[in-house]
């Protein structure tokens, strides 16, 4: 019980380092920032759209090509983490599966390019 | 191993390397231009694996670790799903030109789709089974969205998507339970795990669960709700796709799953399959009569015709999976007869699809009128058209599982359905005036419709084509 909590310590620790930098930063700027609010600076922020609207508005398309583009890579470097760290003990069938998975994304990739999926006007 | 695990997979591996290779080629030389060419490559390699696979003998083992299964079970549903997706395509390419469809990632996408069918049916775990629904269901959601600018469309789509994702998540919670409570996702060991003959609750659920989630990928009663909108809303050679090879592999996939991993508790699932069906014949039957959409109509006679494979599959035999495998052959073969008519249907070079408008269809089009009928004779399981013997098959199967209160279920639900199937007829011979369909119809739907007409008119007398002792056959591989 005792090894599973020293375990933890480094968790622990940043946990507190988190918690404190977050408050200081918080404090400083409630002390040291100057403060010159108008109604656009205090509302909530939202993308760039009213935070409070009609739900059935027009919305380009092109924010949610970039945010799935966005979501795919995220998820292959998600992949490529855990592969990476355990190189050294992986097999050269794991090497090559990812090299797939790798190839497979850039054809993605490359069809989207051309496509013109990723020019915004 | 590898190797050899390789060579299983390689019809899945050749059309997902085709499917890839061909969009870049076609996005960096041109684009749409090509969308012909695309329609007509993919029909080619679809029937080119197909011929690879009937010529070919399953290994029969399972590889990757138990995680793929090649038997003749896979193969034959493999070839069904395969053929219909090229006849469909090829079918479709009228449409597409007129109706701004001829894109070239059409085609792709329904590769890649049938891909994934192909990993359905021989999947040999849980995982290797969501895997393939899920490509298969992705590519779906985009082709019923196809004509993106069509509010009906992009409403089918997003329809499709949110219920599919539900059936997507009630399959994994089961999955889930099942991990649990037997320990393994793959179907031999799942097997293993429930040899005693008993379910605990915790398994038993999560089978109720995969079920439940099947249910939706087969349009199953109560898990019918999407069908009739998708297929009313999607472009109507996507509703044709979808009437034909994702059914068959969707059956498939229900009947690997209750035969493979839940083989040695028939009794458990029995039950539930068996509400399915019932539900699904008389829903399908009586939900069909009040539609004045011929493509709704086709959505209720679809989940009806679910209804009666499930019997088959209700029945936990050999006989059973092998009457499953029949009606769904079967099933196909007059849906593509339909499809081809209504791919057809067209005023002033708009479509319509209204029942009404086929009123009077006998008068100046007497050849397509008369493939209609016998293929609306046959959906209603009138003999000597081949319908008939699918319904045989499943009847038979259900009474001699000691079943006879499903098979008369059947025969009542039958006999309700064959009003509205003759309604058609009666439209088309005897109907009120209307305003004439467009008579310029492509050649080849006409050809497809007569071809499909012959194939269920003459098929009994041809013994169905020898496709009973194929049936039988991956019927036995799987059950063992």
């Amino acid at each position: 019980m005792e090894n599973i909590a020293q375990d933890y310590l480094p968790i622990l620790m940043l946990l507190a380092v988190a918690i404190g930098l977050g408050i200081v930063l918080l404090l400083a700027a409630a002390v040291v920032a100057v403060r010159n609010p108008d109604p656009e600076k205090v509302s909530a922020y939202e993308c760039g759209f009213n935070a409070f609207d009609d739900a059935r508005m027009k919305f380009d398309v092109r924010f949610y090509l970039v945010a799935i583009l966005f979501i795919i890579f995220d998820l292959e470097i998600a992949f490529l983490f855990p592969w990476a760290v355990a190189f050294k003990d992986i097999s050269m069938l794991a090497f090559w599966s990812m090299m797939a998975f790798l190839a497979v994304l850039t054809i993605g990739f490359a069809y989207e390019w051309k496509k013109g999926a990723l020019e915004w006007e | 191993m590898i190797a050899s695990d390789f060579t299983t997979v390689l019809p899945e591996v050749l059309l997902s390397l085709y499917a890839m290779l061909a969009l870049v080629v076609f996005v960096y030389t041109g684009k749409d231009r090509h969308a012909v060419l695309s329609i007509w490559l993919t029909s080619g390699a679809f029937l080119f694996l197909a011929l690879i696979l009937a010529m070919g003998t399953p290994t029969g083992t399972a590889s990757f670790g138990g995680m793929f299964i090649d038997d003749s079970f896979a193969r034959f549903c493999k070839i069904v799903i395969l053929l219909s997706a090229a006849l469909v395509l090829v079918m479709g390419q009228d449409y597409a030109a007129k109706h701004d469809m001829l894109k070239f990632e059409y085609p792709l996408l329904v590769a890649l789709s049938v891909v994934g069918m192909m990993v359905m049916v021989s999947a040999g775990s849980l995982l290797t089974l969501y895997m393939g629904l899920e490509l298969q269901s992705l590519a779906l959601y985009v082709i019923a969205a196809f004509r993106r600018d069509s509010a009906k469309s992009t409403e089918a789509g997003l329809k499709y998507f949110v219920l599919g994702a539900l059936s997507s998540g009630l399959l994994l919670y089961g999955t889930s339970l099942v991990y649990g409570f037997a320990g393994t996702v793959e179907f031999s060991g799942i097997m293993a795990a429930t040899s005693g003959g008993d379910l605990s609750i915790g398994l038993l659920l999560g089978l109720v669960f995969v079920i439940a989630g099947m249910g939706f990928k087969v349009s199953a009663a109560p898990f019918h709700m999407w069908a009739p909108d998708v297929y009313e809303g999607a472009p109507t050679p996507v509703t044709a796709f979808f009437a034909t090879a994702p059914k068959m592999a969707a059956m498939g996939l229900f009947a690997r799953v209750v035969h493979d991993a839940f083989g040695g508790v028939t009794a458990d699932w029995q039950q539930v399959v068996a509400v399915l069906s019932v539900f699904s014949m008389f829903l399908g039957a009586v939900a069909a009569i009040g539609q004045k959409d011929i493509k709704r109509l086709m959505a209720y006679s679809s989940i009806a015709h679910m209804g009666f494979a499930l019997m088959g599959l209700a029945a936990g035999t050999v006989f059973g999976v092998q009457a499953m495998l029949i009606y769904m052959a079967i099933y196909i073969s007059m849906n593509i007869g339909m499809f081809a008519l209504i791919l057809s249907m067209e005023r002033d070079g708009r479509p319509v699809s209204d029942i009404a408008s086929l009123c009077m269809l006998s008068k100046y089009q007497p050849l397509r009128a008369l493939c209609v009928v016998f293929i609306m004779f046959s959906m209603a399981g009138v003999p000597p058209m081949v319908g008939f013997f699918g319904k045989f098959y499943v009847l038979r199967a259900a009474y001699e599982a000691n079943m006879a209160w499903l098979a008369i279920a059947g025969v009542v639900a039958s006999v309700i359905g064959a009003y509205y199937y003759i309604r058609i007829v009666y439209f088309m011979y005897f109907g009120a005036e209307s305003e004439p369909l467009d008579t310029q119809t492509p050649r080849r739907l006409t050809v497809i419709l007569v071809a499909s007409t012959a194939v269920i008119t003459v098929g009994a007398a041809f013994s169905l084509f020898g496709i009973e002792p194929l049936a039988q056959l991956a019927a036995e591989s799987l059950a063992n």
